[in-house]
């Protein structure tokens, strides 16, 4: 039995000493990128295609907030940053910015609710609690389940800013973090409200989740919308850095903006940018 | 009298009605998750990837990520509990000094909500260290929360050792590091292994102070400095962001609540064999 | 230079001992480092007096997380005191030897469930349970629900072994007074037991202060005082769950002092356990 003991407490010396010696070694060939849970389905699917194409390289995903991804790329922590919005001057002036695609936030409901338009005082009179029942609405009687974000999300911003209310009013009934637990949330409850991606919504919805996303006064939310322009609650996704990109982050960043890229972003249900400029030069002499 | 005895029985059925009632709630519960999850899991869903954010595709790299984590974290956490325990048990006396702040800081310790630790391990090993979100970072913060309960179980183990042995070794001059080595950690073999096992139970069982050390990448690891997600936040984040993700995550669960079974059919065996062999050295 | 081995062997315990028992303190030093610069910037009374809680905003009331926190907790420790402390008498007093052994298992076995899985069983049956009798579901009560299972087998098991330490001579001497089984138990075994049964509340109440996943999953995360059992709660742990990943500069050092909270009561609850145990071994 003594030998036993003995092999077990050798091994657990040995892997300690092991565990030190390997947090010491680190492989260049590792691309991280941190930041918005709106992108980062995105750039998993981007970073799929890009190890295909470049064996050996691995690249590491992971979500926090496009304000993590401004954070972590100021403190060296993630090669690229992963910003859900367009970025401030301030935010310009420090840090360097490539777009890789457009997405919309609208408001999304369950699949059975009959309603298919809200407009915006009515999506804030939700929000405010001042309207609580979907009779109101036009819906079928149920109380409304209104789902809002956790601080710190730019989604929770973006949203804020466009109906023009503060986080304290807002009266919700379920808080949720990243966007597929607001669309999870909304998949399982018939009375729920919430606003998310269109991006991801319509992902879920190709999945055959139960939601649809409402027009937002009047304007349905597609990409189609988005690509046009007319869809009023729209934003850039951008992959950031400071000063410089090394090598491999700068080959991402290219291979992300090439049309390469593109049938990887539509797959997402985003908007690549490229189209958009295409349309707004197919639209610019018409105007 | 006759009153009293009529109290009794409504006394002893409604004693008799609660744990009917907990026994109950249990069966719900691993009945849920293996009626869901047992149709789950065949060898595809053991040794492939996650497709699709975990909607299909199996859990070979979480199962991966998860052991590497449980070996960091016994890896670390087995010499420093053991090298206290023998500290705790031969070289102090229980009641003063060192043994009793040591004893007192790791009662606190065992109190500590894991939350509180994975704040901890975020602030230490993520950031000072530097060790980012890792499977290095996730395995070192269990081996922390683990420690005491491995520290006791080991204790335990060694009390449980007759003192004549340390008198009879002593008598005929043997060495201390050596009547440790060659006789006590032998004889107390059975607590570090019920120690070892219960830590294992404890660790795979963690969520809270893995999310912010760990991670959640769902892809297999290629070194310790990666990110890895066990299985305890697979079923998490399936269950509160995927949607269509239940069937998933009830058949993850069934997985871990099948290694769970078994650490704990693993313990109680541990613990007859030992109070049947123990003194047949 | 000849060295001992027994001298290194004392040296390398002793430090492996330090190691072990710093740990606390480093917990505690980092937690406050963490916290330090909100605290300095804001003072405490921020997290209690401030309007709201809007991290980003400079605004950083606590008191719906710290009064979320203690409901649930409050409401799990009315519902799972007695319930485990029945169980542990059923164990003691009524159950025939191998359903006792049987049951003890069984609690044992519920002891050992992640809680993440106790939360997903909640959020996929309790929660919708709930959804009917009033929306949204994910609530006060669901949480009450969801930690009374979780507390109740540490309560059970611990009250069940400070019963079997009870003498047995105080037992066998009640039942020749002709005392009856339920009187011996209430009048008899609980007040012999009572620090034991007390120091199962005091460790129970700390875990359910701690728990995170399963109340993050099943009490819709809202932050707001609840008046009522229906309405949705966030904890002081779900809090730091939900928006640690997404926590930057004051706003993650605003976690680290719920988080510092957190573990302060813990720490208080622990010396109160300790104190129980030690008058309990004056008294008893």
């Amino acid at each position: 039995m003594g030998w036993l003991g003995k092999t077990l407490l050798m091994a657990g010396l040995g892997l300690s000493l092991w565990g030190c010696g390997q947090s010491a070694s680190e492989q260049q060939t590792k691309l991280v990128l941190t930041g918005s849970s709106t992108v980062a389905p995105l750039a998993n699917e981007l970073g799929k295609k890009f190890e295909a194409q470049n064996p050996g390289v691995r690249v590491d995903v992971q979500t926090g907030g496009s304000s993590r991804g401004f954070a972590d790329a100021s403190q060296g922590l993630n090669d690229l940053g992963m910003v859900s919005r367009d970025l401030t001057d301030d935010e310009k002036a420090e840090f360097q910015d490539w777009a890789i695609a457009k997405d919309g936030i609208a408001i999304i409901v369950h699949q059975d609710n009959p309603l298919t338009t809200l407009s915006d005082n009515e999506v804030t009179a939700i929000y405010l609690d001042k309207t609580n029942d979907w009779q109101a609405l036009g819906g079928d009687t149920g109380q409304i389940t209104v789902v809002n974000k956790a601080e710190g999300r730019s989604t929770l911003e973006l949203f804020l800013k466009y109906f023009d209310l503060e986080n304290g009013e807002i009266q919700a009934d379920v808080v949720i973090g990243d966007n597929q637990q607001g669309i999870k949330t909304v998949a399982g409850n018939p009375q729920a409200i919430a606003y998310v991606s269109i991006g991801a919504a319509e992902q879920e919805i190709a999945q055959g989740t139960p939601i649809k996303l409402l027009a937002m006064d009047g304007v349905e939310a597609t990409t189609e919308n988005i690509k046009n322009g007319t869809f009023p609650l729209s934003r850039t996704l951008n992959l950031v850095s400071q000063g410089a990109p090394n090598p491999l982050a700068q080959q991402f960043i290219q291979f992300a903006q090439s049309p390469e890229a593109y049938a990887v972003v539509e797959a997402q249900s985003f908007v690549p940018l490229d189209s958009q400029k295409a349309k707004a030069k197919d639209l610019a002499p018409q105007s | 009298m006759v009153k009293q005895k009529w109290g009794d029985r409504l006394g002893t059925g409604f004693i008799w009605a609660i744990p009917l009632t907990i026994t109950a709630i249990f069966l719900w519960i691993i009945g849920d998750v293996f009626w869901h999850g047992l149709g789950q899991i065949n060898w595809q869903f053991l040794f492939t990837a996650p497709i699709d954010a975990g909607r299909s595709g199996g859990i070979a790299p979480i199962l991966v990520s998860t052991a590497w984590i449980l070996l960091i974290c016994m890896g670390v956490s087995l010499p420093l509990g053991i090298g206290t325990a023998v500290l705790l048990v031969e070289f102090s006396d229980i009641k003063t000094g060192f043994g009793q702040l040591i004893r007192r800081s790791l009662d606190t310790l065992a109190g500590v909500p894991s939350i509180v630790f994975g704040l901890f391990g975020n602030a230490l090993f993520v950031k000072v260290f530097g060790l980012g979100f890792s499977i290095l970072s996730g395995g070192l913060t269990l081996a922390c929360m683990v420690l005491p309960l491995l520290i006791r179980s080991t204790e335990e183990g060694l009390r449980a050792v007759p003192q004549s042995y340390r008198l009879g070794a002593a008598s005929l001059g043997i060495s201390q590091t050596k009547t440790l080595w060659h006789l006590i950690l032998p004889a107390a073999m059975p607590g570090f292994v019920a120690g070892f096992v219960l830590g294992i139970g404890r660790a795979i069982a963690e969520t809270a102070a893995l999310i912010f050390t760990s991670g959640y990448v769902d892809r297999m690891p290629s070194s310790w400095l990666d990110s890895g997600r066990s299985l305890s936040i697979h079923i998490y984040d399936l269950a509160m962001n995927i949607s269509n993700g239940n069937a998933n995550a009830y058949g993850t669960a069934t997985v871990l609540i099948t290694l769970l079974l078994m650490i704990n059919a693993l313990t109680s065996w541990i613990g007859a064999t030992w109070t049947n062999h123990h003194f047949k050295f | 230079m000849h060295l001992n081995p027994d001298l290194i062997l004392l040296w390398l315990v002793r430090g492996l001992g330090t190691i072990s028992a710093i740990l606390v303190l480093l917990i505690l030093l980092f937690l406050f480092k963490e916290a330090f610069p909100v605290l300095r910037e804001v003072g405490i009374g921020a997290f209690f007096f401030d309007a709201v809680w809007q991290p980003t905003k400079g605004k950083f009331n606590l008191l719906p997380m710290i009064l979320g926190t203690l409901w649930t907790t409050l409401g799990a420790m009315i519902l799972a005191t007695p319930l485990g402390i029945l169980s542990a008498i059923f164990c003691q007093f009524y159950a025939p030897d191998f359903l006792a052994k049987l049951y003890r298992r069984l609690l044992e076995l519920l002891a050992g469930i992640p809680s993440v899985v106790y939360g997903f069983w909640g959020l996929l049956v309790l929660v919708p349970m709930i959804n009917r009798i009033q929306p949204p579901g994910a609530s006060v009560l669901a949480g009450i629900l969801i930690l009374t299972l979780m507390i109740l087998p540490t309560i059970a098991l611990i009250a069940d072994a400070s019963f079997a330490k009870v003498p047995t001579s105080y037992l066998t001497g009640s039942q020749a007074l002709g005392i009856s089984q339920w009187g011996m138990v209430w009048g008899v075994a609980v007040p012999a037991a009572k620090s034991g049964l007390m120091t199962a509340g005091i460790l129970a109440t700390g875990r359910a202060l701690g728990e995170t996943m399963a109340v993050l999953m099943v009490c819709g995360n809202v932050v707001k005082t609840p008046t009522g059992l229906f309405d949705p709660v966030r904890t002081l742990t779900a809090n730091i769950a939900l928006e640690m990943a997404y926590a930057l500069g004051d706003h993650r050092s605003a976690l680290f002092v719920s988080g510092l909270m957190l573990m302060v009561v813990v720490i208080g609850l622990i010396a109160v356990a300790e104190w129980v145990v030690a008058e309990g071994k004056n008294y008893g």
